[in-house]
C-alpha cells in the first residue's frame, strides 16, 4: 500500500491561489505584474480567470471598486510587490472609507530575504494595516487556502472591506497538497447581522410617538440591499427619507417622500429637516463629518435610532437613544414586522413638501454665457433617463451630480464619498461597466482629477467598453477655488490649471472619439450621439469656470447654517 | 480617566502592532502596556493602562478594539475586584555608609535585592503602580542609575464583591 501523502497531489501556491479563486466564484482579477507575482501571473497565463491589466496599480484598483460597487461582489486585484503594491494604497483606503469590499492580493519579495531591504521589498502589511479591514502575509504555503477563503469571508461579510494577503514569491512557488476547501473558523469575527428584538421595540414606540420623524439612509442600505424594504417602511408610516452622498439611490430620486441630499451641499428642505426632526431614524449611515456638519447643532431635539452592523459606528459621533446592530435589511424587516399604530406625520409632510416647492435645488443662467456644470448634469440625466451608472471624482462636478442626477436604481452610484480620491471616476467606470456590461456607464470626472488616472484611456482603448467620458472642465481645480473664493479672499493658490492638453487630441492618440462642447446645443447633440453609440467616447465639456455649488454648509458651521438657498 | 483594559488575542505575529496602531490611529494614549501567553496554547492576553477622556470614547475604545478579528475578548476592569502587578527594576547608588538606611526603606515594600556591587544595589519589586511609585519617590534621593518598570499585568478576581457595573457594549 502506498503512503497517503504520495498520492495526493501537490501544487504550488500560486496554482492553489487561482483555484481557490474559481472557487470563489471570481470571475476577473484587475491587476498589473511584475517581478514578484510572476508565478501567478504564470499561473494565470493556462486559466480562465479573466485578467484585465490597467496601466497603473490605481486604475486597477479603482476599477476592482467600481466592480464591486456595482456587482456587489468583492472586487479582486493583484499587483506586484513594493511599488506595485504600495501604488495600491489609494484605492485600498478609499475602500476601507467607503467600505467596499475587495480582496487584494499583493507580491512579496521571498521569505528567505525579507526584512533584508531586498529589491522592491515594502512592508505592505504594515503599510496597509490601518487602512483594511483585516490583512495577511502568507507564511506557509499550506495556509494558502484558508487565508483566500478567509479573506473573501471578511471583505465581504459585515461591514464590507478591503483585505490585503500578501504573498510572498516562494509561497507562490512552494507546493503543498493543502485542500481548498476548508470551513472558516473565525471565534474572532461574528459579525451580528439579526436585530435585538427589545430595541427593535424601543425604536417602534419612539417613531409611534413621533410627530416629526426623518429617515437618514446611507450606504448601508445599498449593502444590505434593502432598498425594496426602506421604501416599504417609509411608505407605510409615511416617514421622509433623506441620504447621505454615499446612499443615493436607497429610494428612487423623485420619490414623494425623498427630501434630496444632506449635508455639506445637501438639499435645504433635507438639511432643515435634521435640524427640526424629533427622531431621526439612521440606517446604514456613518454621521460623517460632511453630513453632520457642526456636531452641536445636528439634530438637536431628535431621538437618534441607530442601525448599523458596525457596532462601533453606533455612538462614535453622534449619541445615539436606541442603537440596533443588525443588517439594515434584516431590522427593517423587523421593523416592518411589528404592528405600529401612527406616527401621524401629515402636518410633517405639509412643511416638507411646502420647503421642497419653495427652495428647490436652482441655479441661476442671468448674465451668464456657456454651458454651466449643472445643467450638463441635468442633461446627462434627460438623456439616460435617471438609468445610466454614474462615476465620479471628488469635487465640484461630483457633488453637482450627486444633486442633480435623480437616481431611480440602486446601484448605480459610484463615487469616491470617504476619502474624496481624485482619480477615481475614470477606472471606476472601467469596472462598472465591465460588471454590467448592457448597463450605460457615463464617468463624470472633473479636468483636474481625470489627468490623475487618464492613462487608463489605453485600457478602455483596448476594452472598447462603451464608457462615456463626460469632463466638466472649468479649468480649475473647482472646489479648492470655491472655498478660496469663499474662505480665502479669492487667492487662487495654485488651483488654476492654466495649462491643459488637449482633450479631444489625447483621446484620438487612444484611438477613442472625442469632442468638446462648448454650448448648450452643442451638448445635447454630441451627448445624444455619443449615448446612442456602443464605442468609448469622451466628451470635453466646457462649462462656467467661475461656478460654484450651492448651497452650502461652510466647514465647521451647523446644518442650520446654509448659505446660498435661494427662495423660488 | 485611566482605564485598566485587558484583551485576549491570538497569538499571531503582528497582532501586537495591530492593536496598537489602531489605538494610535484612533488617538488613544497608552500608559502601559504587557502581553504575554496564557494556558491555552495560541491566545494570548494583552493588558493595558489607558487614558480616555470620557465614558464615550471609552466605548468606542472598546468596540473598535474587538472589531479586530485577532481580538477575541475585550474587558474594561478597572471597576472589578481585581490583581494588578507591575515588576519594576531599580539600581540605587547605595555606598556602604547608607545601605542599612535604604535597605530599611525597600523592606517594608518586600522589595527583593538581586544584584550587588560596591556602590550599587539592584533591587526587585513587584506590586500595584502606585506601590511602586512610592519607592521609587523614597529612591530618588540615593540617586536611582537606572529603572525599567514591566508595565500592568492584570486581572479580575474569580469572586467578585458586589455585582459588576454594567457593561458599556451594546451587544
Amino acid at each position: 500500500m502506498r503512503d497517503a501523502a504520495t498520492q495526493t497531489i501537490q501544487k504550488s501556491g500560486a496554482d492553489i491561489l487561482i483555484e481557490s479563486l474559481k472557487e470563489q466564484g471570481v470571475e476577473m482579477i484587475f491587476g498589473y505584474p511584475g517581478g514578484a507575482v510572476l508565478p501567478i501571473y504564470d499561473a494565470l497565463y493556462k486559466n480562465p480567470i479573466r485578467h484585465v491589466l490597467a496601466r497603473h496599480e490605481q486604475g486597477a484598483i479603482h476599477a476592482a471598486e467600481g466592480y464591486a460597487r456595482v456587482s456587489g461582489k468583492a472586487g479582486v486585484v493583484l499587483a506586484t510587490s513594493g511599488p506595485g503594491a504600495t501604488n495600491l494604497v489609494t484605492g485600498i483606503a478609499d475602500a476601507m472609507l467607503d467600505s467596499l469590499p475587495l480582496v487584494v492580493f499583493t507580491g512579496q519579495v521571498a521569505t528567505t530575504v525579507i526584512g533584508t531591504d531586498a529589491f522592491q521589498e515594502a512592508d505592505i502589511v504594515s503599510i496597509t494595516q490601518p487602512i483594511t479591514k483585516h490583512n495577511y502575509q502568507v507564511k506557509n504555503v499550506e495556509d494558502l487556502p484558508r487565508i483566500i477563503k478567509e479573506a473573501f469571508y471578511i471583505a465581504s461579510t459585515g461591514r464590507p472591506g478591503p483585505v490585503v494577503v500578501d504573498i510572498p514569491k516562494n509561497i507562490a512557488t512552494g507546493m503543498s497538497s493543502a485542500q481548498v476547501s476548508e470551513e472558516v473558523r473565525l471565534p474572532g469575527y461574528q459579525p451580528t447581522t439579526n436585530p435585538n428584538y427589545l430595541q427593535i421595540q424601543k425604536a417602534v414606540q419612539v417613531l409611534a410617538e413621533a410627530k416629526r420623524p426623518l429617515i437618514l439612509a446611507g450606504a448601508g442600505v445599498l449593502a444590505a440591499k434593502a432598498t425594496s424594504e426602506l421604501v416599504a417602511f417609509a411608505e407605510k408610516y409615511q416617514i421622509p427619507v433623506t441620504n447621505t452622498l454615499l446612499g443615493l439611490g436607497g429610494i428612487p430620486g423623485d420619490h414623494d417622500l425623498f427630501l434630496g441630499m444632506a449635508g455639506m451641499h445637501g438639499t435645504y428642505t433635507a438639511n432643515t429637516a435634521i435640524c427640526e426632526c424629533d427622531v431621526l431614524m439612521n440606517i446604514g449611515a456613518r454621521f460623517d463629518d460632511r453630513l453632520t456638519g457642526n456636531l452641536a447643532d445636528f439634530a438637536p431635539n431628535a431621538k437618534v435610532i441607530h442601525i448599523d452592523i458596525d457596532p462601533a459606528e453606533i455612538g462614535k459621533n453622534v449619541p445615539t437613544d436606541i442603537p440596533i446592530v443588525a443588517d439594515a435589511q434584516k431590522a427593517l424587516i423587523a421593523l416592518l414586522e411589528q404592528p405600529i399604530t401612527g406616527p401621524d406625520t401629515t402636518q410633517w409632510l405639509q412643511k416638507l413638501t411646502h420647503n421642497k416647492n419653495s427652495y428647490p435645488l436652482q441655479y441661476s443662467t442671468a448674465n451668464k454665457q456657456g454651458i454651466l456644470p449643472q445643467q450638463a448634469v441635468q442633461l446627462i440625466h434627460r438623456l439616460t433617463g435617471g438609468d445610466a451608472v454614474i462615476t465620479t471624482d471628488v469635487g465640484q462636478h461630483q457633488m453637482w451630480t450627486a444633486q442633480y442626477y435623480k437616481f431611480n436604481n440602486p446601484h448605480n452610484w459610484v463615487t469616491s464619498g470617504g476619502l474624496g480620491t481624485m482619480g477615481f471616476g475614470f477606472p471606476a467606470a472601467i469596472g462598472a461597466q465591465l460588471a454590467k456590461p448592457d448597463e450605460k456607464v457615463v464617468a463624470i470626472v472633473g479636468d483636474a482629477g481625470f489627468q490623475m488616472t487618464l492613462q487608463e484611456l489605453s485600457l478602455l482603448q483596448e476594452l472598447r467598453l462603451p464608457v462615456k467620458v463626460v469632463i466638466m472642465n472649468n479649468q480649475s481645480l473647482g472646489m479648492v477655488r470655491q472655498w478660496q473664493e469663499t474662505f480665502y479672499e479669492e487667492r487662487y493658490s495654485q488651483s488654476l490649471l492654466h495649462v491643459q492638453p488637449d482633450f479631444v487630441k489625447l483621446a484620438q492618440a487612444y484611438e477613442i472619439d472625442a469632442y468638446k462642447v462648448e454650448t448648450l446645443e452643442d451638448a445635447e447633440e454630441v451627448f445624444r450621439k455619443a449615448f446612442e453609440s456602443n464605442e468609448p467616447a469622451l466628451i470635453d465639456c466646457r462649462v462656467l469656470q467661475l461656478e460654484n455649488v450651492y448651497p452650502m454648509v461652510a466647514p465647521g458651521k451647523g446644518l442650520s447654517e446654509m448659505i446660498g438657498v435661494i427662495s423660488k | 480617566m485611566k482605564r485598566i483594559i485587558t484583551t485576549t488575542v491570538i497569538n499571531q505575529s503582528g497582532v501586537l502592532n495591530r492593536v496598537t496602531g489602531l489605538l494610535m490611529k484612533r488617538q488613544f494614549n497608552i500608559e502601559s502596556i504587557s502581553v504575554g501567553p496564557t494556558e491555552q496554547a495560541g491566545i494570548s492576553k494583552m493588558t493595558f493602562v489607558v487614558n480616555v477622556e470620557d465614558e464615550r470614547k471609552l466605548e468606542q475604545l472598546l468596540k473598535q478594539l474587538q472589531k479586530q478579528i485577532d481580538v477575541l475578548k475585550v474587558n474594561d476592569i478597572t471597576d472589578k475586584a481585581m490583581v494588578m502587578r507591575e515588576l519594576a527594576l531599580i539600581k540605587v547608588v547605595s555606598s556602604p555608609a547608607v545601605r542599612s538606611e535604604i535597605y530599611s526603606i525597600t523592606e517594608p515594600f518586600r522589595a527583593a535585592v538581586i544584584d550587588m556591587s560596591k556602590n550599587v544595589t539592584t533591587f526587585q519589586v513587584t506590586g500595584e503602580p502606585e506601590k511602586i511609585d512610592a519607592l521609587v519617590d523614597l529612591l530618588k534621593p540615593y540617586g536611582i542609575k537606572e529603572l525599567t518598570r514591566s508595565g500592568v499585568s492584570a486581572f479580575v478576581r474569580e469572586t467578585q464583591k458586589a455585582p459588576a457595573p454594567q457593561q458599556l457594549s451594546i451587544l
